[in-house]
């Protein structure tokens, strides 16, 4: 049989000549030894400044009530809605990558599923914060839970906010949970070469104890897998609840069934662009092109190419639908859209998350790390354009012509989305000080030396 | 007053060579043992005699839990404790309930999983034997371990230590309790 010579192999998953030391030595350095770089000094102080922001935004928010923000009657959700669901869904790249890549077995995952699954947990707590504050008086959202009270009253369980508060905080939990599990092996590492006593103190505590027994592996590994197999419809589920929030009222360009599919795809595709985001500068910083190499790179501009198509066919659903239903309002949505108050944002949604992608056919745009960056932020933009448009144009053409009005977003709504984006930023530079970035013991677990059976079988 | 024996700790380079070991010292009739390692290795608790984990049944139950504790919570508010009448619908709105019970499923499972496995495990255990071996800091790098127990009733000082010295490891180490 005849070889095929022109078979192109495609980048390696790490750069050949690692070993279990040296690249134990090479994440855990970075942590424990190498001198922090002076850009995470400037970085942790602009994101910690926006963070601040954020508190004083939000305590502002407590002592004068949410009329700061420029929501109004017929527009009563606006940004804090819209950034709501952009931060849930940038967190559903987390999951997606270190719970369905896993059960598919695509190990490339490995060197990117720490830090992917530390960004879901901080994106999910700055998402947490819109519909609390919104609110109005967050010292009571405890109202949501159901527990046995003096007002002999009970949560309405047949609404889809509560169904939120159910999904969300779930989600919050399990991350959390399938993060720290993950985390276990690498802390007992970092206990073990931690050269100051403070270190191996904060890290023991955290390692619980881990040694590496054979028999604690093998539960490990099941619980992981089971952990993962958990995750999976829980983050389908999640958005598709979000989307729920929306599609189970009767507002048209709301009330639509494609929503759900269209949101967890658009939720993944803005997860993967803020994955580009934050992976090539930390790599680029931290020299990491030995682990996250440009098959990840390319990978995961594949991903976004994939759901962005799917986003831009539930565009065409969406409008299809509005115009097929012959309802009146339904079909006066789109072209609201199109050529309304908020077209220009409609149009730069549509060049964003619909024309921009369209350069990842070309593996010329997959191979250039500037291009990745630049589309995936132009995505990050496009995704939460999406929201808005959404939000706000549906809300702020109410059945009545009577009852129409405009959003303007004020200096509080500014000063509150940046500061969580602060609050994000805060939370990643601490994690890359504090913790290892990359899964050590799954790298270890990718190296030839892992293999035992002569077979060539490995795990 | 002699150091009491947590039992005999060889060191391999390799993992093939620690599951060759562990695969010998059963043969051998050794039972009390545990083997370390730096990455999870299948073949590894094969060899040292393999028990299916209970940790599965463990989480299907707490996804059971979950999953009817959630269902009867909403049933109890919504039909019993605090009905509200919506045009005449009915109380037990049950496809309504679908996604809490959903999610409480999953929270059930998810936590059952962690906590059982840690509780499987023994952890959090803060103190162990094993790390008093100085080099045993190494199974959480690049170094593999297989420590045979003195409770293991075959378990003789010196000739436990003479087979694992026969087994190609780098270094033997008595364990202090």
């Amino acid at each position: 049989m005849d070889s095929t010579p022109h078979i192109e192999t495609p980048a390696p998953i790490m750069r050949p000549g690692h070993t279990f030391g040296s690249v134990t030595d090479k994440i855990s350095s970075i942590v424990l030894t190498q001198k922090t770089p002076k850009g995470w000094y400037l970085g942790f102080a602009l994101a910690f400044m926006l963070a601040m922001l954020l508190f004083v935004s939000l305590g502002y928010l407590v002592v004068k009530g949410i009329g700061i923000w420029g929501n109004n009657q017929p527009v009563d959700w606006a940004w804090d809605i819209t950034n709501f669901v952009w931060w849930i869904g940038i967190g559903h790249a987390g999951t997606l990558i270190s719970a369905i890549l896993l059960l598919l077995r695509q190990s490339w995952r490995t060197s990117i599923n720490r830090f992917a699954e530390a960004m879901t947990l901080f994106a999910v707590s700055c998402a947490g914060i819109f519909p609390l504050f919104h609110t109005g008086r967050p010292w009571l959202a405890y109202w949501l839970l159901p527990y046995p009270n003096t007002m002999g009253v009970w949560p309405q369980f047949r609404s889809p906010l509560l169904w939120d508060v159910f999904a969300v905080s779930t989600y919050a939990t399990v991350s959390l949970l399938f993060w720290f599990v993950g985390l276990i092996p690498d802390l007992a590492t970092l206990r073990d070469r931690s050269q100051s006593r403070v270190g191996r103190i904060i890290y023991g505590f955290l390692a619980l104890g881990w040694r590496g027994s054979a028999k604690h592996w093998h539960q490990y590994e099941t619980a992981y897998l089971l952990l993962a197999g958990l995750a999976t419809p829980l983050v389908v589920s999640v958005h598709t609840v979000v989307s729920f929030d929306f599609a189970v009222s009767i507002v048209p360009g709301w009330h639509t069934t494609i929503f759900p599919p269209y949101f967890v795809a658009g939720a993944i595709y803005s997860g993967f662009a803020m994955v580009l985001t934050l992976a090539i500068p930390i790599r680029a910083v931290y020299r990491l092109e030995d682990f996250i190499t440009m098959r990840h790179l390319q990978n995961m501009a594949k991903v976004m190419l994939v759901t962005g198509l799917i986003v831009g066919y539930g565009y065409m659903v969406e409008a299809f639908v509005a115009w097929y239903s012959a309802d009146h309002y339904e079909g006066f949505v789109p072209i609201n859209r199109m050529t309304g108050p908020y077209a220009l944002q409609y149009w730069s949604l549509i060049f964003c998350n619909i024309a921009t992608p369209q350069a990842l056919w070309f593996k010329r745009v997959r191979t250039s790390v500037p291009a990745l960056f630049v589309i995936s932020i132009i995505v990050n933009i496009g995704m939460w354009l999406e929201r808005f448009v959404i939000i706000v144009t549906s809300l702020h053409r109410d059945f009545l012509p009577s009852s129409w009005g405009m959003y303007a977003p004020t200096f509080w709504d500014w000063s509150t989305f940046l500061g969580t984006i602060g609050l994000f930023l805060s939370l990643l530079f601490l994690f890359l000080r504090f913790l290892p970035m990359i899964s050590i013991f799954e790298m270890r677990t990718m190296l030839p030396g892992a293999k035992v059976d002569d077979d060539g079988r490995h795990f | 007053m002699a150091a009491r024996v947590h039992g005999l700790m060889a060191e391999f380079d390799d993992a093939r060579h620690l599951v060759l070991a562990a695969a010998s010292a059963r043969e051998a009739g050794y039972r009390r043992m545990d083997a370390y390692s730096p990455f999870p290795i299948e073949e590894l608790h094969e060899a040292l005699g393999a028990h299916h984990s209970r940790l599965p049944l463990i989480v299907l139950i707490g996804g059971a839990v979950g999953c009817i504790g959630g269902f009867l919570l909403q049933y109890w508010a919504s039909a019993i404790a605090y009905p509200v009448n919506v045009g005449g619908r009915p109380f037990n709105s049950w496809p309504a309930f679908i996604p809490v019970t959903f999610e409480c499923t999953i929270l059930g499972a998810a936590l059952s999983a962690v906590f059982g496995m840690l509780a499987l495990n023994g952890l959090p255990m803060p103190y162990h034997p094993v790390f008093n071996v100085p080099r045993f800091a190494l199974a959480s790098r690049n170094r593999f371990f297989l420590c045979i127990e003195a409770r293991d009733r075959q378990f003789d000082l010196e000739k436990t230590r003479a087979f694992l010295e026969g087994l190609k490891a780098r270094e033997v180490s008595t364990v202090a309790d």
